[in-house]
Protein backbone atom coordinates (compact mmCIF):
# COMPACT_ATOMS: atom_id res chain seq x y z
CA UNK A 1 0.00 0.00 0.00
CA UNK A 2 2.49 2.83 0.89
CA UNK A 3 6.21 3.01 1.18
CA UNK A 4 8.78 5.26 1.32
CA UNK A 5 10.81 6.07 -1.14
CA UNK A 6 14.42 5.95 -0.68
CA UNK A 7 17.04 8.80 -0.65
CA UNK A 8 16.47 10.24 3.09
CA UNK A 9 19.09 9.87 5.95
CA UNK A 10 17.30 7.40 7.98
CA UNK A 11 17.80 9.34 11.34
CA UNK A 12 15.16 11.99 10.32
CA UNK A 13 12.73 9.38 10.61
CA UNK A 14 13.13 10.20 14.50
CA UNK A 15 12.17 13.49 14.60
CA UNK A 16 9.56 13.08 11.48
CA UNK A 17 8.15 10.37 14.45
CA UNK A 18 8.19 13.26 17.10
CA UNK A 19 6.32 15.55 14.60
CA UNK A 20 3.72 12.78 14.37
CA UNK A 21 3.29 12.33 18.11
CA UNK A 22 3.42 16.01 18.60
CA UNK A 23 0.33 16.36 16.62
CA UNK A 24 -1.04 12.99 17.37
CA UNK A 25 -1.26 12.75 21.10
CA UNK A 26 -3.75 15.59 21.61
CA UNK A 27 -6.04 14.20 19.42
CA UNK A 28 -5.43 10.70 21.40
CA UNK A 29 -6.60 12.41 24.45
CA UNK A 30 -9.72 13.57 23.24
CA UNK A 31 -10.48 9.63 22.06
CA UNK A 32 -9.25 8.45 25.54
CA UNK A 33 -11.61 11.44 27.22
CA UNK A 34 -14.52 10.91 25.20
CA UNK A 35 -17.76 9.75 27.16
CA UNK A 36 -18.55 7.63 24.06
CA UNK A 37 -21.55 6.15 26.10
CA UNK A 38 -23.21 9.47 26.64
CA UNK A 39 -22.52 11.01 22.84
CA UNK A 40 -25.75 10.43 21.33
CA UNK A 41 -28.16 11.94 23.89
CA UNK A 42 -24.86 14.92 24.07
CA UNK A 43 -25.22 15.56 20.35
CA UNK A 44 -28.65 14.92 20.40
CA UNK A 45 -29.60 18.01 22.72
CA UNK A 46 -31.12 21.21 21.38
CA UNK A 47 -28.46 23.00 21.70
CA UNK A 48 -26.09 20.53 20.19
CA UNK A 49 -28.06 20.03 17.01
CA UNK A 50 -28.71 23.83 16.83
CA UNK A 51 -24.96 24.74 16.79
CA UNK A 52 -23.84 22.04 14.03
CA UNK A 53 -26.95 22.63 11.98
CA UNK A 54 -25.81 26.68 12.42
CA UNK A 55 -22.15 25.78 11.23
CA UNK A 56 -23.32 24.03 8.76
CA UNK A 57 -25.13 26.36 6.84
CA UNK A 58 -22.89 29.20 7.46
CA UNK A 59 -19.94 27.69 6.21
CA UNK A 60 -21.66 26.86 3.15
CA UNK A 61 -22.68 29.75 2.26
CA UNK A 62 -19.25 31.39 3.13
CA UNK A 63 -17.63 29.12 0.97
CA UNK A 64 -19.81 30.13 -2.03
CA UNK A 65 -19.18 33.70 -1.57
CA UNK A 66 -15.93 33.10 -1.32
CA UNK A 67 -15.58 31.03 -4.80
CA UNK A 68 -18.12 34.08 -6.16
CA UNK A 69 -15.51 36.99 -4.97
CA UNK A 70 -12.23 34.98 -4.62
CA UNK A 71 -12.32 33.07 -7.69
CA UNK A 72 -12.43 36.47 -9.86
CA UNK A 73 -9.60 38.40 -7.41
CA UNK A 74 -7.71 35.18 -7.96
CA UNK A 75 -7.54 35.50 -11.57
CA UNK A 76 -6.53 39.36 -11.84
CA UNK A 77 -4.33 38.92 -9.56
CA UNK A 78 -2.90 36.18 -11.20
CA UNK A 79 -1.97 38.43 -14.25
CA UNK A 80 -1.40 41.67 -12.27
CA UNK A 81 2.08 42.53 -11.89
CA UNK A 82 3.95 45.30 -10.42
CA UNK A 83 3.45 47.45 -7.50
CA UNK A 84 -0.12 47.24 -7.35
CA UNK A 85 0.35 43.43 -7.65
CA UNK A 86 1.95 43.53 -4.22
CA UNK A 87 -0.71 45.98 -2.55
CA UNK A 88 -3.42 43.88 -3.48
CA UNK A 89 -1.89 40.46 -2.63
CA UNK A 90 -1.02 41.67 0.75
CA UNK A 91 -3.72 43.22 1.25
CA UNK A 92 -6.34 39.89 0.43
CA UNK A 93 -3.85 37.94 2.27
CA UNK A 94 -3.64 39.84 5.56
CA UNK A 95 -6.56 38.25 7.41
CA UNK A 96 -4.80 35.08 6.88
CA UNK A 97 -2.61 36.22 9.62
CA UNK A 98 -4.76 38.39 11.61
CA UNK A 99 -5.61 37.02 15.17
CA UNK A 100 -9.31 36.53 15.00
CA UNK A 101 -10.35 38.99 17.37
CA UNK A 102 -8.69 41.74 15.26
CA UNK A 103 -10.66 40.78 12.45
CA UNK A 104 -13.55 40.63 14.74
CA UNK A 105 -12.90 44.19 16.06
CA UNK A 106 -12.11 45.48 12.43
CA UNK A 107 -15.90 44.18 11.31
CA UNK A 108 -17.75 45.56 13.93
CA UNK A 109 -15.38 49.40 13.59
CA UNK A 110 -16.76 48.64 9.74
CA UNK A 111 -20.04 47.44 9.45
CA UNK A 112 -21.12 47.80 13.14
CA UNK A 113 -23.82 50.12 14.01
CA UNK A 114 -21.26 53.03 14.76
CA UNK A 115 -19.12 51.24 12.16
CA UNK A 116 -17.64 53.35 9.11
CA UNK A 117 -20.55 51.97 6.81
CA UNK A 118 -22.36 50.51 9.96
CA UNK A 119 -23.24 53.93 10.37
CA UNK A 120 -25.80 54.83 7.34
CA UNK A 121 -26.58 51.14 7.47
CA UNK A 122 -28.55 51.47 10.48
CA UNK A 123 -29.97 54.55 8.68
CA UNK A 124 -31.10 52.43 6.04
CA UNK A 125 -32.70 49.97 9.19
CA UNK A 126 -29.94 47.36 7.86
CA UNK A 127 -28.45 46.24 11.27
CA UNK A 128 -25.73 43.13 11.06
CA UNK A 129 -24.11 42.68 14.45
CA UNK A 130 -25.94 39.62 16.05
CA UNK A 131 -27.69 38.32 12.99
CA UNK A 132 -26.61 34.80 11.48
CA UNK A 133 -25.25 37.22 8.45
CA UNK A 134 -22.68 38.66 11.08
CA UNK A 135 -21.24 35.20 11.26
CA UNK A 136 -20.98 34.74 7.52
CA UNK A 137 -19.35 37.90 6.90
CA UNK A 138 -17.16 37.16 9.73
CA UNK A 139 -16.41 33.44 8.41
CA UNK A 140 -15.86 34.36 4.91
CA UNK A 141 -13.39 38.03 5.87
CA UNK A 142 -11.13 35.14 7.44
CA UNK A 143 -10.95 32.15 4.94
CA UNK A 144 -12.03 33.87 1.67
CA UNK A 145 -7.83 34.36 1.58
CA UNK A 146 -7.15 30.97 1.67
CA UNK A 147 -9.26 30.42 -1.28
CA UNK A 148 -7.53 32.89 -3.44
CA UNK A 149 -3.99 31.65 -2.37
CA UNK A 150 -4.87 27.93 -3.71
CA UNK A 151 -6.68 28.86 -6.99
CA UNK A 152 -3.95 31.82 -7.28
CA UNK A 153 -1.38 29.25 -7.20
CA UNK A 154 -2.38 27.02 -9.43
CA UNK A 155 -3.25 29.90 -12.56
CA UNK A 156 0.29 31.03 -11.85
CA UNK A 157 1.96 27.18 -12.62
CA UNK A 158 -0.73 27.53 -15.32
CA UNK A 159 1.40 26.79 -19.12
CA UNK A 160 0.29 30.05 -21.07
CA UNK A 161 1.07 28.13 -24.18
CA UNK A 162 -2.74 26.83 -23.44
CA UNK A 163 -3.82 30.39 -23.90
CA UNK A 164 -1.83 31.14 -26.54
CA UNK A 165 -3.05 28.48 -28.66
CA UNK A 166 -6.36 29.05 -27.96
CA UNK A 167 -6.13 33.04 -28.55
CA UNK A 168 -4.36 31.99 -32.33
CA UNK A 169 -7.77 29.96 -32.56
CA UNK A 170 -9.26 32.70 -32.46
CA UNK A 171 -11.39 32.47 -28.89
CA UNK A 172 -12.03 35.48 -26.92
CA UNK A 173 -11.23 36.00 -23.29
CA UNK A 174 -14.55 34.17 -22.09
CA UNK A 175 -14.30 31.55 -24.13
CA UNK A 176 -10.50 30.89 -23.37
CA UNK A 177 -11.54 31.63 -19.42
CA UNK A 178 -14.41 28.87 -19.41
CA UNK A 179 -13.02 26.47 -21.87
CA UNK A 180 -9.48 26.03 -21.14
CA UNK A 181 -8.37 28.36 -17.66
CA UNK A 182 -10.65 27.04 -15.42
CA UNK A 183 -10.84 23.03 -16.46
CA UNK A 184 -7.33 23.27 -15.62
CA UNK A 185 -7.57 24.74 -11.88
CA UNK A 186 -10.69 22.78 -11.39
CA UNK A 187 -8.53 20.82 -8.96
CA UNK A 188 -7.16 23.88 -7.45
CA UNK A 189 -10.90 25.72 -7.00
CA UNK A 190 -12.36 22.44 -5.43
CA UNK A 191 -9.35 22.07 -2.90
CA UNK A 192 -9.55 25.91 -2.07
CA UNK A 193 -12.92 25.86 -1.49
CA UNK A 194 -12.68 23.05 1.15
CA UNK A 195 -10.19 24.57 2.79
CA UNK A 196 -12.17 27.96 2.93
CA UNK A 197 -14.79 25.50 4.52
CA UNK A 198 -12.93 24.06 7.48
CA UNK A 199 -11.53 27.65 7.81
CA UNK A 200 -14.68 29.28 8.77
CA UNK A 201 -15.96 25.83 10.52
CA UNK A 202 -13.38 26.40 12.93
CA UNK A 203 -13.66 30.13 13.31
CA UNK A 204 -14.35 31.49 16.65
CA UNK A 205 -12.86 34.99 17.37
CA UNK A 206 -14.29 36.73 14.88
CA UNK A 207 -17.56 35.69 15.12
CA UNK A 208 -17.64 35.95 18.74
CA UNK A 209 -16.17 39.95 18.59
CA UNK A 210 -18.53 40.89 15.86
CA UNK A 211 -21.83 38.27 15.95
CA UNK A 212 -22.38 37.73 19.62
CA UNK A 213 -23.29 34.30 20.78
CA UNK A 214 -26.91 33.06 21.00
CA UNK A 215 -28.14 29.29 20.42
CA UNK A 216 -29.63 28.76 16.96
CA UNK A 217 -28.57 32.07 15.37
CA UNK A 218 -25.02 32.88 16.22
CA UNK A 219 -23.77 30.47 18.66
CA UNK A 220 -21.48 27.90 16.15
CA UNK A 221 -19.69 25.10 17.24
CA UNK A 222 -16.55 26.67 18.16
CA UNK A 223 -18.51 29.12 20.24
CA UNK A 224 -20.88 26.26 21.96
CA UNK A 225 -17.99 24.37 22.72
CA UNK A 226 -16.30 27.46 24.58
CA UNK A 227 -19.19 27.72 26.46
CA UNK A 228 -19.90 24.50 27.28
CA UNK A 229 -16.12 23.79 28.29
CA UNK A 230 -17.45 25.66 31.83
CA UNK A 231 -20.59 23.79 32.60
CA UNK A 232 -20.68 20.69 30.69
CA UNK A 233 -17.50 19.69 29.56
CA UNK A 234 -18.29 16.43 28.49
CA UNK A 235 -20.58 17.99 25.70
CA UNK A 236 -17.79 20.33 24.57
CA UNK A 237 -15.10 16.85 24.42
CA UNK A 238 -18.13 15.18 22.00
CA UNK A 239 -18.52 18.78 19.76
CA UNK A 240 -15.03 18.87 19.91
CA UNK A 241 -14.96 15.41 18.43
CA UNK A 242 -17.66 16.11 15.93
CA UNK A 243 -15.51 19.41 14.34
CA UNK A 244 -12.62 17.24 14.13
CA UNK A 245 -14.11 14.32 11.94
CA UNK A 246 -15.92 16.84 9.96
CA UNK A 247 -12.46 18.74 9.65
CA UNK A 248 -10.67 15.79 8.67
CA UNK A 249 -13.45 14.39 6.00
CA UNK A 250 -13.02 17.84 4.05
CA UNK A 251 -9.27 17.84 3.88
CA UNK A 252 -9.19 14.62 2.13
CA UNK A 253 -12.27 14.67 0.28
CA UNK A 254 -10.72 17.10 -2.77
CA UNK A 255 -8.35 14.49 -2.78
CA UNK A 256 -10.81 11.31 -3.27
CA UNK A 257 -12.88 12.88 -5.80
CA UNK A 258 -9.62 13.92 -7.67
CA UNK A 259 -8.47 10.35 -7.54
CA UNK A 260 -11.80 9.07 -8.92
CA UNK A 261 -11.84 11.52 -11.74
CA UNK A 262 -8.38 10.81 -12.94
CA UNK B 1 30.95 35.87 14.89
CA UNK B 2 27.66 36.99 15.94
CA UNK B 3 26.17 34.46 17.64
CA UNK B 4 29.30 34.27 19.41
CA UNK B 5 29.16 37.97 20.51
CA UNK B 6 25.23 37.73 21.52
CA UNK B 7 25.93 34.41 23.55
CA UNK B 8 28.91 35.92 25.64
CA UNK B 9 26.56 39.45 25.89
CA UNK B 10 23.84 37.38 27.11
CA UNK B 11 26.30 35.52 29.74
CA UNK B 12 27.14 38.78 31.10
CA UNK B 13 23.63 40.16 31.27
CA UNK B 14 22.71 36.65 32.76
CA UNK B 15 26.05 37.08 35.55
CA UNK B 16 24.51 40.72 36.36
CA UNK B 17 20.61 39.47 37.16
CA UNK B 18 21.78 36.56 39.07
CA UNK B 19 24.00 38.73 40.91
CA UNK B 20 21.81 41.43 41.39
CA UNK B 21 18.68 39.59 42.78
CA UNK B 22 20.25 38.57 46.17
CA UNK B 23 21.77 41.95 46.32
CA UNK B 24 17.97 43.11 45.72
CA UNK B 25 16.67 40.76 48.27
CA UNK B 26 18.68 41.90 51.01
CA UNK B 27 17.18 45.26 50.12
CA UNK B 28 13.90 44.73 50.68
CA UNK B 29 14.19 42.62 53.74
CA UNK B 30 16.74 44.95 55.28
CA UNK B 31 13.74 47.60 54.45
CA UNK B 32 11.19 46.13 55.16
CA UNK B 33 11.46 43.07 57.76
CA UNK B 34 11.74 45.85 60.75
CA UNK B 35 7.91 46.19 60.21
CA UNK B 36 6.13 43.32 58.72
CA UNK B 37 7.52 40.16 56.19
CA UNK B 38 6.44 39.78 52.44
CA UNK B 39 3.13 38.24 52.17
CA UNK B 40 1.59 37.04 48.70
CA UNK B 41 -1.68 37.73 48.30
CA UNK B 42 -4.18 35.72 45.79
CA UNK B 43 -6.96 37.61 44.80
CA UNK B 44 -9.90 37.53 42.10
CA UNK B 45 -9.45 39.26 38.69
CA UNK B 46 -12.01 41.43 39.59
CA UNK B 47 -10.17 42.80 42.93
CA UNK B 48 -6.89 43.94 41.12
CA UNK B 49 -7.58 47.87 40.73
CA UNK B 50 -8.97 48.47 44.51
CA UNK B 51 -6.72 45.65 46.07
CA UNK B 52 -3.50 47.46 44.73
CA UNK B 53 -4.52 50.50 46.06
CA UNK B 54 -5.26 49.17 49.31
CA UNK B 55 -1.92 47.55 49.64
CA UNK B 56 -0.01 50.32 49.81
CA UNK B 57 -1.26 51.16 53.21
CA UNK B 58 -0.10 47.83 54.20
CA UNK B 59 3.34 48.12 56.05
CA UNK B 60 5.53 45.37 53.97
CA UNK B 61 5.42 44.01 50.48
CA UNK B 62 2.62 42.23 48.99
CA UNK B 63 3.22 40.40 46.06
CA UNK B 64 -0.72 39.98 44.14
CA UNK B 65 -1.46 37.09 41.57
CA UNK B 66 -4.72 37.90 40.13
CA UNK B 67 -6.83 35.47 38.51
CA UNK B 68 -9.98 33.63 38.16
CA UNK B 69 -11.33 32.30 42.00
CA UNK B 70 -11.41 28.51 40.62
CA UNK B 71 -7.85 29.24 39.24
CA UNK B 72 -6.45 30.44 42.64
CA UNK B 73 -8.14 27.99 45.05
CA UNK B 74 -6.65 24.57 41.84
CA UNK B 75 -3.31 26.52 42.41
CA UNK B 76 -3.00 26.24 46.44
CA UNK B 77 -4.39 22.80 46.01
CA UNK B 78 -1.39 22.11 44.08
CA UNK B 79 0.96 23.94 46.50
CA UNK B 80 1.27 27.37 45.44
CA UNK B 81 2.51 29.33 48.49
CA UNK B 82 0.07 32.31 49.27
CA UNK B 83 -0.62 33.76 52.59
CA UNK B 84 -4.12 35.24 52.00
CA UNK B 85 -7.02 34.60 49.68
CA UNK B 86 -9.64 36.58 48.41
CA UNK B 87 -12.33 34.45 45.59
CA UNK B 88 -15.06 36.21 43.49
CA UNK B 89 -17.89 34.06 45.08
CA UNK B 90 -18.41 31.95 48.51
CA UNK B 91 -18.78 28.50 46.35
CA UNK B 92 -14.84 28.31 45.73
CA UNK B 93 -13.89 30.15 48.98
CA UNK B 94 -16.15 26.74 50.93
CA UNK B 95 -14.15 24.79 48.47
CA UNK B 96 -10.72 26.03 50.36
CA UNK B 97 -11.77 25.43 53.24
CA UNK B 98 -13.17 22.21 52.84
CA UNK B 99 -9.60 21.32 51.76
CA UNK B 100 -8.87 23.02 54.68
CA UNK B 101 -6.51 25.25 52.61
CA UNK B 102 -7.75 28.69 54.85
CA UNK B 103 -8.94 29.58 57.91
CA UNK B 104 -12.24 30.57 58.50
CA UNK B 105 -13.50 33.60 56.19
CA UNK B 106 -14.79 36.76 56.23
CA UNK B 107 -16.84 38.88 53.94
CA UNK B 108 -15.41 42.10 52.83
CA UNK B 109 -17.41 43.09 49.37
CA UNK B 110 -20.42 42.35 47.92
CA UNK B 111 -20.99 43.05 43.77
CA UNK B 112 -24.26 43.29 42.72
CA UNK B 113 -25.48 43.53 38.88
CA UNK B 114 -26.57 46.72 36.94
CA UNK B 115 -28.14 47.42 33.20
CA UNK B 116 -25.75 49.78 31.80
CA UNK B 117 -26.43 51.37 28.22
CA UNK B 118 -24.06 53.31 26.00
CA UNK B 119 -23.37 56.68 26.82
CA UNK B 120 -26.44 58.88 26.34
CA UNK B 121 -28.93 55.74 26.76
CA UNK B 122 -29.57 56.10 22.85
CA UNK B 123 -32.23 53.03 23.52
CA UNK B 124 -34.21 54.87 25.67
CA UNK B 125 -34.02 51.95 28.12
CA UNK B 126 -35.33 52.39 31.48
CA UNK B 127 -34.95 48.51 33.24
CA UNK B 128 -35.78 45.15 32.89
CA UNK B 129 -39.22 46.10 31.36
CA UNK B 130 -41.11 46.90 28.36
CA UNK B 131 -38.93 49.35 27.14
CA UNK B 132 -36.27 46.63 26.47
CA UNK B 133 -38.77 45.58 23.78
CA UNK B 134 -37.21 45.44 20.22
CA UNK B 135 -34.08 46.53 21.98
CA UNK B 136 -31.08 45.14 21.77
CA UNK B 137 -29.79 43.11 25.14
CA UNK B 138 -26.85 41.67 25.92
CA UNK B 139 -26.29 39.64 28.63
CA UNK B 140 -23.64 36.35 30.16
CA UNK B 141 -25.23 33.36 29.13
CA UNK B 142 -25.84 30.68 32.15
CA UNK B 143 -23.32 28.29 33.51
CA UNK B 144 -21.49 31.16 33.67
CA UNK B 145 -21.16 32.96 37.06
CA UNK B 146 -22.69 36.42 36.07
CA UNK B 147 -24.90 34.87 33.56
CA UNK B 148 -26.28 32.37 36.63
CA UNK B 149 -26.75 35.80 38.64
CA UNK B 150 -29.03 37.23 36.00
CA UNK B 151 -31.44 34.30 35.49
CA UNK B 152 -31.58 34.30 39.37
CA UNK B 153 -32.39 38.28 38.78
CA UNK B 154 -34.52 37.35 36.00
CA UNK B 155 -36.75 35.05 37.99
CA UNK B 156 -36.84 36.78 41.29
CA UNK B 157 -38.62 39.39 39.57
CA UNK B 158 -40.80 37.44 37.16
CA UNK B 159 -39.09 38.79 33.86
CA UNK B 160 -38.21 36.66 30.53
CA UNK B 161 -35.01 38.27 28.59
CA UNK B 162 -35.05 38.32 25.58
CA UNK B 163 -31.31 38.56 24.73
CA UNK B 164 -29.59 39.17 21.11
CA UNK B 165 -26.69 37.60 22.31
CA UNK B 166 -25.29 35.36 25.55
CA UNK B 167 -22.28 36.58 26.22
CA UNK B 168 -19.36 33.80 28.03
CA UNK B 169 -17.57 36.75 30.08
CA UNK B 170 -18.70 39.68 31.26
CA UNK B 171 -16.11 41.92 30.07
CA UNK B 172 -17.64 40.46 26.59
CA UNK B 173 -20.92 42.01 27.66
CA UNK B 174 -19.64 45.30 28.49
CA UNK B 175 -17.58 45.63 25.50
CA UNK B 176 -20.71 45.15 23.16
CA UNK B 177 -22.50 47.97 25.40
CA UNK B 178 -19.54 50.45 25.23
CA UNK B 179 -19.38 50.15 21.40
CA UNK B 180 -22.97 50.78 20.98
CA UNK B 181 -23.62 47.37 19.08
CA UNK B 182 -26.25 46.60 22.09
CA UNK B 183 -28.78 48.87 23.26
CA UNK B 184 -27.86 47.75 27.10
CA UNK B 185 -26.43 45.04 29.05
CA UNK B 186 -26.53 43.40 32.56
CA UNK B 187 -22.67 43.05 34.20
CA UNK B 188 -21.61 43.75 37.40
CA UNK B 189 -21.47 47.20 39.22
CA UNK B 190 -17.54 46.86 39.62
CA UNK B 191 -18.02 46.92 35.62
CA UNK B 192 -20.35 49.81 35.54
CA UNK B 193 -17.62 51.73 37.14
CA UNK B 194 -14.85 50.21 35.52
CA UNK B 195 -16.21 51.75 32.01
CA UNK B 196 -16.81 55.22 33.48
CA UNK B 197 -18.62 57.68 31.08
CA UNK B 198 -18.26 54.77 28.42
CA UNK B 199 -22.05 53.89 29.93
CA UNK B 200 -24.96 54.58 31.94
CA UNK B 201 -26.34 52.80 34.79
CA UNK B 202 -29.86 51.92 35.29
CA UNK B 203 -30.25 50.67 38.89
CA UNK B 204 -32.50 47.01 38.58
CA UNK B 205 -34.86 47.13 41.28
CA UNK B 206 -34.28 43.79 43.42
CA UNK B 207 -30.60 43.52 42.01
CA UNK B 208 -29.50 43.67 45.43
CA UNK B 209 -31.35 40.57 46.24
CA UNK B 210 -28.92 38.67 44.04
CA UNK B 211 -25.47 39.21 45.24
CA UNK B 212 -22.43 37.92 44.90
CA UNK B 213 -20.17 38.00 48.13
CA UNK B 214 -16.64 38.51 48.32
CA UNK B 215 -14.87 36.29 51.22
CA UNK B 216 -10.88 36.91 52.50
CA UNK B 217 -9.30 34.35 54.54
CA UNK B 218 -5.43 33.92 55.40
CA UNK B 219 -4.36 30.39 54.49
CA UNK B 220 -3.70 27.88 56.28
CA UNK B 221 -0.07 27.23 54.71
CA UNK B 222 1.24 31.48 55.50
CA UNK B 223 4.15 31.46 56.71
CA UNK B 224 3.77 34.42 59.01
CA UNK B 225 -0.27 34.34 60.01
CA UNK B 226 0.24 37.29 62.09
CA UNK B 227 1.38 39.71 58.53
CA UNK B 228 -1.27 37.63 56.84
CA UNK B 229 -4.19 38.77 59.12
CA UNK B 230 -2.88 42.17 58.95
CA UNK B 231 -3.73 42.35 55.48
CA UNK B 232 -7.00 40.68 56.03
CA UNK B 233 -7.83 43.30 58.27
CA UNK B 234 -6.56 46.60 56.44
CA UNK B 235 -9.36 45.13 53.60
CA UNK B 236 -11.87 44.97 56.37
CA UNK B 237 -10.77 48.18 58.00
CA UNK B 238 -12.99 51.40 56.91
CA UNK B 239 -10.25 52.69 55.15
CA UNK B 240 -10.35 49.07 53.20
CA UNK B 241 -13.62 49.82 52.70
CA UNK B 242 -13.39 53.45 51.09
CA UNK B 243 -11.84 51.97 48.27
CA UNK B 244 -13.66 48.75 47.95
CA UNK B 245 -16.41 51.28 47.03
CA UNK B 246 -14.47 53.57 45.07
CA UNK B 247 -14.58 50.52 42.70
CA UNK B 248 -17.83 50.37 42.71
CA UNK B 249 -17.53 47.04 45.54
CA UNK B 250 -20.47 47.09 48.08
CA UNK B 251 -19.27 46.53 51.69
CA UNK B 252 -21.32 44.98 54.41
Amino acid sequence: MSELRPGLPRWLLVPAAVAVLFLAVPLLALVVRQPWAEIPGLLGSAAARDALWLSLRTCTLSMLLSVALGLPLALVLSRLTGHWAVLVRTLSMLPMVLPPVVAGFLLLITLGRRGLLGTQLSHWGVEIGFTTAAVVIAQTFVSMPFFVVAVEGALRTLDPAYEAVAATLGASPWVMLRRVTLPTVAPAVLSGATMAFARSLGEFGATLTFAGSMQGTTRTMPLEIYLQRESDPDLALALSLVLIVLAAVLMVLPALLLRRRA
Amino acid sequence: MIPTMRASVMIRVLVLVVGLVPSLAACSSSGKDAKSPAITVFAAASLKSAFEEIAKDHDGTVTFNFDGSQNLVSGLENGARADVLATADQITMKKAAEKQLVVPPSVFATNTLVLVTPRGNPGKVTGLDSSLDGKKLVICAEGVPCGNGTARLAQNLGVTLKPVSEEQKVTDVLGKVTSGEADAGIVYATDAKSAGDKVDVVKISGADKVVNWYPIAPTASAKDRQAAEKFVVLVLSDKGRQVLEKYGFETP
